[in-house]
Parts: structure tokens; C-alpha cells; sequence
């Protein structure tokens, strides 16, 4: 257990609010997370960078160390973009990419342990920081958004907008029931987005709540910190899976006409 | 814990991380993957290949060794063929040169046989005369009978 923050008395709830709180930024609605924007942002600039300067340098020969690793991930994620897309459009394998190793490496900052980063930070002057950028709902959301835009863009680049247009008012029910048919699309295509997110959000928020009350219980976290990390190092690459898996297939849908 | 600008922010990485992805990572990983491919598959082409002009030589070499020796047995037959036929001709050479040497020598001795009859005759009349001489010493002369002489030995 930290130390409290402000020489408030350390109590169960303190600590865990301290843990849960952004280090921010502004105010109102231009307040900004900077420790999820920072976190995620470095670590983003790191992964990608390291892949570009691999994939610059790629060899088709025998293919060495990292170039063997990041070949064996994206022939991976490749594999389940080909299965599900079978349109042509060049951006769902690097947007699948993208999805699978941000956010499995976001994910994967929830096993150091809790109090490691923010006790650090406090050492020099910084109050607040939330490791984990995905237990962010900001963050989860705007990868969802950005995916449900994308999705919204390839619905109009495949069927054009005539054929979108008439997606929507005809399918499932015929175009004498067009108010119902918009209606209901409108519902299924809100859902994807707020359930990706949330999906993601709920389950890392969670597993870091888990690791949170693991810590408060003083020697008795030593036995359970373990099996719990070692479990949720399954969550961590399930969701990231489940995330690239579900915006694979929503590009599909939104590149196949019914 | 509520939605603001983070959002904004987020989105913002999000989209220069798929950008990332989209133009420095996916195309030459892709590109060295799929020339990989290719490359396993020309080599295995070319194995293939391979293999089958080495089944194409066993077979052809094989061909040739049939021949060859189908070739020799041929050659082996067609000499014992003409030795065969040598001996015949040899043989049939022999037989006549044989008959020739025994034809001119039963000539040659029937010619003798001749002679020494002729000599013979000769010789007969020449008894018969001396007989003759002895017997009829006193009454018949030589010349006056050297006709009726004649006569007997061209008989005889």
C-alpha cells in the first residue's frame, strides 16, 4: 500500500481512489488525461517505430530476431483478416495490426505491478498516474469511434451512396418499412461502437480493480498477485484479440451488400 | 473518469498509429512474406523438377543399357551365324578338294594299271612267242609266222 496523497489519512477508499484518478490537465471538457495520452502515446511511438525500423530493414531470406517475431504477430492478425475480409480494401490488415498490438500492449501495462509506477511518479512531484491507458474509457471509446467512422467511410466507398442509402432503408424488412429498417440500423450501428469500447474498458478496469484490492490485503497479496497476473495475462491478449476481431468483421459487414 | 478531450487526443495517436502501420510496417513486411513464399515455392518447383529429370535420365540410361545389350546379343548371334557358316564352307571345301585329290589319283592309277597291263601284254606275247620258239624250235620260222604273231598280240 502507498503512501496517502496529500497527507489525507490512508484509508481503503483513498487508496483506491488515488489509484483510479488521471493525472489531468485543463479543465471542463478540454481537460486532458496526460497519463493515458502519454502512456499510450510513447509506448504507441515505440511499438510502431520499432516494427517500421524492422520492417525497413526486411529481408525475404531468413528472416532474424525481431523481423521473425513481428512477421510471426502480423501473419497472425493476417490470418484472421483473410478468413473474415474477403473484400480488397488495403486498410483493414494494418488497422487490424494497429489494433492487435496497441492495444495488447496497453493491456500488458496492467501487469506491473499497482503501486510500482505511481509511487515512482511521486517521487518526482507527479500526484496522479494511471498506468493503464485502455481502463481510460476516453481511450477505449476513441478507438472505437475511429473504427466506427472508418466502418461508416467503407460503407460508402464499397456500395456507394445510393446503395448505402438503400441498405439502410430496405434491409431487413423492404422498403415499405423504411422508417422501421433506418431505425434499426441506427441501433446496430450505435451498439458496435459502444460495445467495443465498452467491452474492452469493463474488462481491463476491472482485472486492474482486481490487482488494486489484491494489494490491500498486506502479506496475504503475495499469493494472489501471482495466479491473478498469470490469469489476466489471458485477458490481456483476449481482449486485444476480441477488439481486432470485432472491427475485422464489422469491416466485412460493412463491405458486403445484402 | 468522464469523456473529454483525452478523447480527442486518442484518436488522434490512434489514426498517426494506423498510418504507421498502413505505410512503414504492413507493405515491405507483407512484400518480404510474400517473396519468401514465392521463393519456398520456386525452390520446391525446381526440387520437383529436379527429381523428375533424374526419373527421365534412370529411365533413359536404362533404355540405353537395354539396347545395348539386346544390340550385343544380336552381334553374338550373327558371329556364331557366320562361324557356323565358315566351318560349313571349310567342311564343304575339304570334301570337294578331298574328291578332286582322290579323282586324279584314281586316274593316275588306272593309268598305271594300264601300262603295266600294256607291258603285261607285252610281256605275255613275248612268252608266248618264246614258248612257241621252244616248242616249235625246228618247224616254224620266225618270220614266216611274224603275221599270224601280230595278229594274236592286236587280239590280246
Amino acid at each position: 500500500m502507498s503512501a496517502a496523497a496529500h497527507g489525507e489519512p490512508l484509508t481503503a477508499t483513498t487508496y483506491i481512489t488515488h489509484h483510479l484518478t488521471n493525472l489531468t490537465v485543463g479543465s471542463g471538457f478540454w481537460t486532458l488525461h496526460l497519463d493515458t495520452f502519454l502512456i499510450s502515446g510513447i509506448l504507441g511511438l515505440v511499438v510502431f517505430g520499432a516494427m517500421a525500423a524492422v520492417a525497413g530493414k526486411a529481408t525475404s531470406g531468413v528472416p532474424k530476431g525481431w523481423q521473425n517475431f513481428f512477421e510471426l504477430v502480423l501473419s497472425f492478425v493476417n490470418q484472421q483478416v483473410k478468413d473474415t475480409y474477403h473484400g480488397k480494401d488495403p486498410i483493414v490488415a494494418p488497422l487490424a495490426i494497429t489494433i492487435f498490438v496497441w492495444v495488447f500492449v496497453l493491456n500488458a501495462m496492467d501487469l506491473i505491478p499497482v503501486d510500482f509506477m505511481p509511487q515512482a511518479a511521486h517521487l518526482v512531484g507527479v500526484e496522479y498516474l494511471k498506468m493503464v491507458p485502455t481502463t481510460d474509457p476516453n481511450h477505449t471509446f476513441a478507438m472505437s469511434i475511429t473504427v466506427f467512422l472508418i466502418m461508416i467511410w467503407m460503407n460508402f466507398k464499397v456500395k456507394g451512396f445510393g446503395g448505402f442509402m438503400h441498405e439502410v432503408f430496405s434491409a431487413p424488412f423492404g422498403p415499405k418499412l423504411a422508417p422501421v429498417n433506418f431505425i434499426f440500423r441506427v441501433i446496430e450501428d450505435i451498439a458496435k461502437p459502444i460495445s467495443l469500447s465498452l467491452r474492452l474498458f469493463g474488462n481491463m478496469y476491472a482485472g486492474e480493480m482486481v490487482f488494486i484490492l489484491i494489494a490491500l490485503l498486506g502479506v496475504w497479496q503475495l499469493p494472489l498477485a501471482l495466479p491473478w497476473a498469470l490469469f489476466h495475462i489471458l485477458i490481456i491478449t483476449l481482449q486485444a484479440f476480441v477488439f481486432m476481431m470485432l472491427t475485422i468483421v464489422y469491416m466485412s459487414m460493412a463491405s458486403e451488400s445484402h | 473518469m468522464s469523456i473529454n478531450a483525452t478523447l480527442i487526443g486518442q484518436m488522434i495517436w490512434f489514426a498517426i498509429f494506423i498510418w504507421i502501420t498502413m505505410k512503414y510496417v504492413w507493405p515491405p513486411l507483407q512484400k518480404a512474406m510474400a517473396d519468401r513464399q514465392q521463393q519456398i515455392a520456386d525452390g520446391l518447383a525446381a526440387a520437383e523438377r529436379g527429381k523428375h529429370d533424374l526419373e527421365l535420365a534412370a529411365k533413359r540410361s536404362a533404355d540405353a543399357l537395354r539396347e545395348a545389350k539386346d544390340r550385343a546379343n544380336g552381334i553374338t548371334a550373327e558371329a556364331d551365324k557366320q562361324a557356323r557358316q565358315i566351318i560349313e564352307d571349310a567342311k564343304e571345301a575339304a570334301k570337294v578338294e578331298a574328291e578332286k585329290v582322290y579323282n586324279a589319283k584314281m586316274a593316275e592309277l588306272e593309268q598305271e594299271a594300264e601300262r603295266a597291263r600294256s607291258a603285261l601284254r607285252e610281256r605275255v606275247a613275248e612268252l608266248a612267242v618264246a614258248g612257241a620258239e621252244k616248242i616249235l624250235r625246228r618247224e616254224v620260222n620266225a618270220g614266216a609266222h611274224a603275221e599270224m604273231l601280230t595278229a594274236l598280240k592286236q587280239e590280246l
